[in-house]
């Protein structure tokens, strides 16, 4: 019950195509995040699968039932706002309670639903007030709750916990996962957040300029990476990107090589640099490295406890059977 | 931001107001379009047939005409000067701390409430009465020979009525302004030196510069059509004979509907005008 | 923020606000204190202010002669509505322009004010025949229905101005949570834009009240409203001041009432949502 998919979808505002044909199956129990910067039409995409926005041409279909011309209300999909878009002028119950009462559930199943959504939630003593008096937390849980009780073919959720801080956003980052495990309904998770993406995702969908620059699982993203932009998308910290007569020993335009897949040392190697800033986390340092051979620092993981200060001259070896290489086009040599 | 089906039903939403008010506004128009071009006298005969533009000849060059537009101009500007003024000062008064503030809006506001007759009314007999008015009475006490307002004074007295009734409304919108106004600006200003006249000056007034234009727009729409007061203080006797007066008399005085839509037509075309003129302004100023 | 002001500071702006205060309302109070003078007070040199024989014998008699409860009828019904029936109207236009905005929106706004600016006058004999021929001169069906198309446009764009400060997210909710768009408007926009609504209302109902060009023009014995009511008395009877007074303060009484007890609302609408 949540197959989506969408055939030659494209999205114009006027003269400017914000996608261009894009064609993209969600399977269903998946939980899909969308990932890209701000502005490359993730939001959009999301907005037409809901049926918030037209599409301009292409086919959505729900359960393969053609769903491009059914209004938002009628397409079985619950959607959680960046702003929670709650009701402010009803207490939580009703605002949990609502789209049960534009659906006729009766009141005892919606009472039994708002119940067994509320504690699951942790919204049980909350159930009477107003969304003005909640925390933002909780103000997400109340959306999060409003979209469960549904019982929809698809949750979408739309940046959900970009209006939160740090800490929360860790916890609720595994709610939703734990959400999603207990469910098994279908999600589509909009972030520009890769952290969030690789954590949550069963399936990251990549985009760029209304463009689907890769589909996949965290690791095969993180592993193979089908182009340079993938490549310095995910991943933290970023990539790194080399180009330059080093890349061309390597018979590539680019070379990447991630900040953990390289070592680093004080006796010798492939690479000689300094050291620059250095970031200590504790579990690990990253140094960010100044060598001869590139006009960017490269960024280095190393250990937590490893002694090297600003100044020190070092030297760097990437590890080969990591290396990801790229063509003049940015993408990848197999 | 919506889809075509969302925006095929804002137009059926929207469609009742329109077509009411373009009916409103065409049905009316034509009508007085088509009788502008008759002679037609309901009492003396009816419609005695086409007189091509003979009726806004006639008008024009009726010897109230130009008295007319020019009474008209002085009352709207007049109103607008003074509550414009007197609002930005009343409401910067209004603004600061003191004791009793709601109770001091409510006196301002209070004249908004009172119904155009009843005003004009009581200004007439009550204050402008020249044997048993307040102010005769007050002239006398200062040993000054009482004036007859509405006839010696008659502009000016009716520019008093009506400006007492929409002060409240200037100063309000001004004030509701001012209190948006962001203090930190006005305190930035003193930081750097600026005196309290170049603060209101180059701080308060440009931002009061958008409700200023509400107040100008509203009161305009309001006052080119004002007509209560002037039915019931002069009559349009004493120069106070508004275009809407003048046209109102041709139409159910001398029962002269050929003649009075004739003016009709006239005072629609001022109204564009001055229309036209403030929602250039309007326009500009509301997106802000 | 707030600097401490000196209390002489405060006594002086205390001073000059309600001086300026009560010499704005003074006319109003005059007439209420008149209106329980005798005639022979009303008119007395030099003029009583407090220290009279208050008598409420001049409303018994403007009531008696007037029939003023038919007069308060009818303006309660005109007034209220024009503006109910204007609200319905204007809430579903105010949507579409507030949340399917289009290059045209502004256009259809300014257009809609502008069909205020004409002259009703240029119109009167138009709109007296069609009354006439639709058999609705004088009644209160008729008035209802001028009033409400005369103070559309202004409710159309208050309505506009608050509806825009709510955030469109919610009502994607609500389309989403399955709501038509009659449920949408019904459960989710209408209670969170009530204050402005409110505001709208009231200030409509104030301007219908005291309407007084189609009021006096389009109705006679049956119909008329308070504004005809007090026009009455601007003949010759209006020489009895304290009369004239009882009859004013009857005619005003119940809009200065209300907006006495819905200052916050009626201090919103006052701005027409125009000034925040």
């Amino acid at each position: 019950m949540g197959q989506i998919k969408l055939e030659s979808v494209t999205k114009s505002f006027g003269p400017v195509e914000v996608i261009p044909p894009l064609d993209l199956t969600i399977e269903d129990g998946e939980f899909t995040v969308f990932v890209g910067p701000s502005g490359c039409g993730k939001s959009t995409l999301l907005r037409l699968i809901a049926g918030l926005e037209d599409i301009t041409s292409g086919k959505i279909s729900i359960d393969g039932q053609d769903a491009t011309h059914v209004p938002p209300a009628k397409r079985g999909l619950a959607m959680v706002f960046q702003s929670y878009a709650l009701y402010p002028h009803m207490s939580v119950r009703k605002n949990i309670a609502f789209p049960m009462k534009m659906a006729g559930v009766p009141v005892d199943e919606q009472n039994r639903r708002i119940e067994s959504a509320a504690a699951a939630l942790n919204l049980t003593d909350y159930l009477d007030r107003r969304p003005g008096q909640l925390s933002g937390g909780q103000r997400q849980r109340v959306a999060i709750g409003r979209a469960i009780v549904r019982e929809p073919g698809a949750f979408l959720f739309d940046e959900p916990l970009s209006n939160l801080d740090a800490a929360l956003r860790v916890g609720m980052r595994l709610e939703i996962s734990e959400l999603h495990k207990r469910l098994k309904t279908t999600m589509i998770y909009v972030t520009h957040d890769q952290v969030e993406a690789m954590t949550m995702a069963d399936k990251i969908v990549v985009l760029q300029a209304g463009v689907i620059e890769q589909v996949g699982s965290p690791l095969e993203l993180y592993r193979a990476p089908r182009n340079v932009f993938v490549a310095g998308f995910i991943g933290s910290p970023k990539m790194n990107l080399l180009t330059g007569p080093e890349a061309a020993k390597h018979n590539a335009h680019t070379i990447g090589t991630r900040p953990e897949h390289i070592a680093i040392s004080q006796t010798e190697g492939t690479w000689s640099g300094t050291i620059g800033v250095s970031e200590h986390l504790g579990s690990d340092t990253f140094f960010h490295v100044k060598c001869d051979a590139f006009e960017d620092p490269l960024t280095v993981r190393a250990g937590g406890e490893v002694a090297l200060k600003y100044g020190d001259k070092v030297f760097l070896t990437p590890d080969l059977t990591q290396l990801h290489r790229f063509d003049a086009q940015g993408l990848r040599i197999a | 931001m919506a889809t075509q089906h969302s925006r095929s039903a804002a137009r059926i939403m929207m469609a009742p107001a329109v077509i009411l008010l373009l009916g409103w506004m065409l049905v009316p128009l034509l009508m007085t379009l088509w009788f502008s071009f008759k002679k037609y006298l309901p009492l003396r005969g009816g419609d005695l047939g086409w007189v091509g533009f003979d009726n806004y000849v006639r008008f024009i060059s009726s010897s109230s005409f130009w008295p007319s537009v020019q009474a008209t101009l002085i009352i709207v500007g007049g109103v607008l000067a003074i509550t414009i003024i007197f609002g930005v000062l009343l409401a910067i008064l209004l603004n600061q701390p003191m004791w009793g503030q709601g109770v001091v809006r409510i006196l301002v506001i209070a004249p908004f409430f009172v119904m155009p007759t009843v005003s004009a009314l009581v200004w007439k007999n009550m204050f402008m009465d020249p044997v048993n008015g307040l102010f005769a009475h007050l002239w006398k006490f200062f040993g000054a020979e009482p004036i007859s307002w509405l006839s010696e004074a008659s502009l000016q007295s009716i520019i008093l009525i009506v400006s007492w009734q929409w002060l409240p409304f200037a100063t309000l919108i001004l004030l509701t302004a001012i209190q948006s106004l962001d203090s930190e600006q006005l305190e930035a200003a003193e930081m750097d030196g600026a005196s309290p006249l170049s603060r209101f000056g180059h701080i308060t007034l440009p931002h009061l510069s958008r409700a200023i234009t509400v107040v100008l727009l509203i009161q305009t729409i309001f006052l080119l059509s004002i007509f209560a007061e002037i039915f019931v203080t002069t009559q349009g006797a004493f120069g106070t004979k508004t275009l809407t007066y003048l046209i109102y008399q041709r139409v159910l005085e001398s029962q002269n509907v050929g003649l009075g839509s004739a003016g009709g037509v006239y005072a629609i075309i001022l109204a564009n005008i001055v229309a036209i003129f403030l929602m250039r302004i309007v326009g500009k100023n509301l997106d802000a | 923020m707030a600097r401490a002001v000196t209390p002489q500071r405060k006594a002086l702006n205390t001073a000059i606000a309600w001086g300026i205060g009560l010499l704005i309302f003074f006319p109003i109070l005059w007439t209420i204190l008149t209106s329980f003078k005798t005639e022979a007070q009303a008119i007395s040199d030099p003029p009583v202010f407090l220290f009279f024989d208050w008598t409420l014998e001049n409303y018994s008699v403007v009531q008696e002669r007037s029939d003023y409860m038919r007069f308060l009828w009818n303006s309660v019904i005109i007034a209220g509505g024009s503006t109910i029936l204007g609200i319905i109207i204007a809430i579903p236009a105010a949507w579409s322009m507030a949340f399917v905005p289009s290059k045209r929106t502004k256009d259809i706004l300014l257009w809609m004010l502008s069909t205020k600016m004409l002259p009703a006058v240029g119109v009167l004999y138009p709109i007296y025949l069609i009354f006439i021929r639709m058999g609705i001169l004088d009644t209160r069906l008729g008035l209802v229905v001028v009033l409400m198309l005369i103070n559309l446009p202004i409710i159309v764009w208050m309505l506009y101005t608050y509806f825009r400060e709510i955030p469109g997210e919610i009502l994607e909710a609500a389309r989403m949570d399955g709501a038509s768009l009659k449920e949408e408007i019904l459960y989710v926009l209408t209670p969170m834009a009530m204050p402005g609504i409110a505001s709208t209302l009231l200030l409509n109902i104030i301007l219908a009240w005291n309407e007084a060009f189609w009021t006096l023009n389009l109705t006679a014995a049956k119909a008329a409203p308070l504004t005809a009511f007090i026009a009455s008395y601007s003949s010759p009877e209006g020489l009895f001041y304290a009369k004239l007074s009882a009859a004013s303060t009857m005619a005003i009484a119940p809009i200065l009432i209300l907006g006495w007890f819905s200052q916050k609302q009626l201090v919103s609408g006052l701005t027409f949502g125009a000034v925040k």
